[in-house]
């Protein structure tokens, strides 16, 4: 039984990681085109930090996905510790209500959102895709912070009050504490969704101001530079020691 | 509460920040160019900011479709575009478009061929509007491999043999421009039964189509996923560079010739950095640095001259025969009604 | 938590704010443009060009594409998060997240890699070759794409799942099995109720993209293959159609709409019995 479980679970990690081995593959391969393997080379890497659209375009994608992550996260807990004493109905109904964005089409959100912008007379550009990624983000973190908030016991809390804590005092010495992995949760969930997003970016961005979706997808039909590839691999690499260094200090405590 | 409230301001700033960061570009000597991807030698926009001073914001597009609505929508003040023939009339009739000063054009006047500005007229009449910037022809690329019969015609397209090996484009007047001309019809058809007719072809032909593909078809030839492709001339000579198996034929029964032109909006900011850059485009050693990038065909009269890579200067794909794009037409805007109607018969194709 | 109603409101109303702009006037929006044609008079036929050949055909491809991929999915997902909250007590946190992982990177070049793999030259085809086994072509069909949907779908129905999973306290499972019960019967009547909000959040996570998505299906099915949300793309993008576009999006909405319904249901005798 052992045995099969593991058989299982290399064949859904091959299936993960398969295409991931490809991409990593195609950033050594000499030929720019696709599927027509001619060598190898390390000249992407190279000519990657040389291309500035790429590197501008990386430095958008963390600086809007740090920042868009950021503000939804504490938009979210705001709203989520509102909506833990309002009843159950309306809670279901604004939760709804949050959900919409991400639940609509993206390229209806996406679209939408540019006509709101033009109509309130904003300049498109850095602002609105960051504001258009706050918009989507807060639901991701709500999902997560509002089960482990309702779960919470409201009696350590009233404890800490009741030995002369201020409520801020009070919030984040009991409350914060305990929402702490629905909030990082949250806040990765968030920056993942921002920095994967290229259709609402696409129609909320302004003239020269890509992320990395949106230089790919531009790519995507004329044939993807391989300096993507490189990057993407760099990029899996970074994460990978992340999650490693992640899951072994966790293991510490 | 208080930490909070600083908190949220902090952000805000930041937000703000970011507005004012990205309008402070304004001041600045600038040009919005919006081009589609990969059309230009990046190079040369390097070029000609150190000789201008000017700094150029540089975006790109994948469809004509896909810019039109973000020029209409006046989502961003682009001052120079390059739409295909059929929309640089259909943007002219919207009013999206402002004259071109040829006095400030002199490349232009001087290096552009004037059977390109000739043919431009049956899309900008009085040649006011629009600088010719690439052209080319639509054609097949067959693997030589794998393809033994001659291939002269688009009616190849439809044989049995090579089942799972044709790849066609993928969009509407590029797809029924093929059952039209084997009918003998205009490109430009309006006959609603005509074209319901080349539509069915396109159906009968599905189950022999490996893809539906846009500029995929360059990856896909070259790998040899597949034997017959319809394909613009410049991915052509590109595809045949990297896969001495391929040829290139433009069918006798006619195709589409067209042309990208540079233009100039109606609500640009910059209208005399736009000129100097339109100019700049038709110099002849820019134009030569920006075909050799592209290996699309180019409407510079200088370029072949210029030219020192063999390959290229010797290629009838990129210098054809004048014989070829005689007679050829070029697709015209058939107005929103016709369009739709278009695109309606793609639709069916696609669902079936 | 609050001492007065006041100050909750007072952390409600950045919300109540926030979703009036940018939740709601977008959706009117949207609403406005669905029911009015393009002269600006309110007109139904843009909803009932639902019922024509092309657009029809299309949702019912995309909904039928969209469930098998959540089916799939939560087939694939379930046994997988098992093993992983029970490895997890041994092997920590790591395996776990290396199942997530691939979510990081970006989903337009790994389905580029996809079809990589799949197509008539591609990596399967000449692995199978080097084994002298017939060819299996894959790319440019209905398959290649449901593939494509459950390899970027899967991360968001194993994380909900998983947690949900990992709640469950053991000791409830053993004393079933101590009780005779078998492992078949262990997992639909305990661990499968006390996992099914996870569950249920996952099909909604994977099923509402699957069904929008334009992205995957016009590289892996060669555009021989018309989803709904490539039409509502191709309205929007390419034929500029947005009162069209819009109204098919409503029709779109109205799958979501139930699908919502459904989970507060659920969510609803879920919390009744955990309050």
């Amino acid at each position: 039984m052992a045995k099969l479980k593991t058989i299982y679970l290399a064949i859904i990690f091959l299936f993960l990681y398969a295409p991931i081995g490809v991409l990593i593959a195609q950033s050594f391969n000499e030929s720019r085109y696709r599927g027509n393997w001619t060598g190898f080379t390390l000249k992407w890497y190279e000519s990657l930090f040389e291309n500035e659209d790429i590197l501008n375009a990386l430095s958008n994608t963390i600086s809007i996905g740090f920042f868009s992550a950021l503000i939804a996260t504490i938009f979210a807990l705001i709203t989520c510790l509102a909506l833990r004493e309002v009843g159950k109905k309306w809670r279901a109904m604004f939760m709804s209500a949050a959900n919409v964005p991400i639940l609509n089409a993206d390229i209806v959100t996406g679209i939408s959102l540019m006509l709101l912008f033009l109509g309130l007379g904003m300049k498109l550009g850095y602002g609105s895709i960051l504001l258009a990624h706050v918009v989507f983000n807060v639901p991701y973190v709500m999902l997560c912070i509002m089960p482990q908030l309702i779960a919470l016991d409201k009696s350590f809390y009233e404890a800490a009050l009741d030995l002369g804590a201020s409520p801020f005092k009070a919030f984040t010495s009991v409350v914060l504490p305990e929402l702490r992995p629905s909030i990082f949760a949250g806040f990765l969930l968030a920056f993942t969704m921002s920095a994967d997003d290229f259709i609402i970016t696409y129609f909320t961005r302004g003239a020269g101001v890509d992320t990395l979706p949106t230089a790919i997808y531009s790519q995507l039909k004329l044939g993807i530079h391989p300096e993507m590839y490189a990057l993407s691999t760099l990029v899996f690499f970074t994460i990978l020691i992340f999650v490693i260094l992640f899951a072994m200090n966790r293991k510490k405590i | 509460m208080k930490k909070i409230f600083a908190f949220t301001i902090f952000i805000c700033c930041i937000i703000l920040g970011g507005c004012t960061l990205v309008e402070k570009d304004d001041a600045k000597n600038i040009l919005y160019v919006y081009n589609w991807g990969d059309y230009v030698d990046p190079e040369t926009l390097k070029i000609f900011e150190e000789e201008t001073g000017i700094h150029v914001v540089y975006d790109t597009y994948d469809t004509n479709e896909s810019m039109y609505p973000r020029i209409k929508e006046g989502a961003i003040h682009y001052d120079v575009i390059c739409p295909s023939d059929y929309m640089i009339q259909k943007m002219i009739a919207n009013n999206l478009l402002q004259p071109l000063d040829f006095e400030k054009l002199p490349n232009a006047k001087k290096y552009i061929g004037e059977k390109f500005f000739e043919q431009s007229r049956a899309f900008d009449p009085d040649n006011k509007f629009s600088v010719p910037y690439c052209w080319g022809t639509v054609g097949i690329v067959y693997n030589t491999s794998l393809v033994k019969d001659e291939v002269d015609s688009w009616k190849i397209l439809w044989d049995e043999k090579y089942r799972n090996e044709i790849l066609m484009q993928d969009s509407a007047r590029d797809a029924l421009m093929v059952p039209l001309k084997i009918m003998g019809k205009s490109l430009n058809e309006t006959d609603k039964e005509v074209l319901e007719k080349a539509r069915d072809m396109l159906i009968e032909q599905k189950p022999l189509v490996q893809a539906y593909v846009v500029d995929e078809v360059k990856d896909k030839m070259i790998s040899g996923e597949a034997a017959i492709a319809v394909v613009f001339s410049g991915e052509a000579l590109m595809i045949m560079l990297e896969n001495p198996d391929t040829d290139f034929v433009v069918p006798k029964e006619g195709t589409n010739f067209w042309i990208d032109s540079w233009v100039i909006t109606r609500d640009a900011e910059n209208v005399d950095n736009a000129h100097k850059f339109i100019d700049f485009m038709c110099r002849p050693d820019i134009a030569v640095t920006n075909f050799d990038y592209l290996g699309y065909s180019t409407p510079n009269i200088a370029v072949q001259e210029l030219e020192e890579d063999e390959d290229y200067k010797n290629s009838p794909v990129a210098f054809p025969d004048p014989a070829v794009y005689e007679n050829q037409e070029t697709y015209i805007y058939l107005g929103e009604e016709m369009d739709r109607f278009y695109n309606r018969q793609w639709m069916r194709v696609k669902v079936e | 938590m609050f001492r007065s109603v006041g100050i909750r409101n007072l952390f409600l109303a950045p919300f109540c704010i926030w979703a009036g702009v940018f939740i709601f006037v977008p959706l009117i929006f949207i609403a406005w443009y669905g029911v009015t044609n393009a002269d600006g008079n309110f007109s139904l036929e843009n909803l009932e060009m639902i019922f024509q050949t092309e657009f029809f055909r299309s949702l019912e491809v995309s909904v039928i594409l969209a469930l098998v991929s959540t089916i799939v999915c939560l087939i694939l997902a379930y046994p997988l998060c098992l093993i992983l909250v029970e490895r997890a007590k041994s092997a920590g946190l790591i395996i776990t997240l290396l199942f997530v992982l691939p979510l990081w990177m970006n989903t337009l070049l790994s389905t580029m890699a996809w079809q990589t793999i799949l197509e008539k030259n591609g990596i399967l085809n000449q692995l199978l070759r080097f084994f002298s086994l017939p060819d299996f072509t894959l790319i440019n069909t209905s398959a290649a794409v449901v593939i494509g949907m459950i390899y970027n779908y899967l991360p968001y129905m194993v994380l909900p799942l998983y947690v949900a999973l990992s709640k469950i306290d053991l000791s409830v499972i053993e004393a079933a099995k101590d009780l005779g019960a078998s492992t078949w019967k262990t997992f639909y009547k305990i661990i499968l109720p006390l996992s099914l909000p996870g569950a249920i959040s996952g099909v909604t996570m994977v099923f509402i993209p699957a069904l929008t998505t334009f992205a995957i299906s016009a590289l892996l099915g060669g555009g021989k293959l018309l989803l709904i949300g490539n039409v509502i793309e191709q309205e929007f993008t390419f034929e500029y159609d947005w009162h069209l576009g819009s109204a098919l999006s409503i029709v779109l909405m109205i799958f979501i709409v139930v699908n919502m319904i459904i989970t507060l249901a659920f969510d609803n005798s879920h919390e009744e019995t955990s309050d």
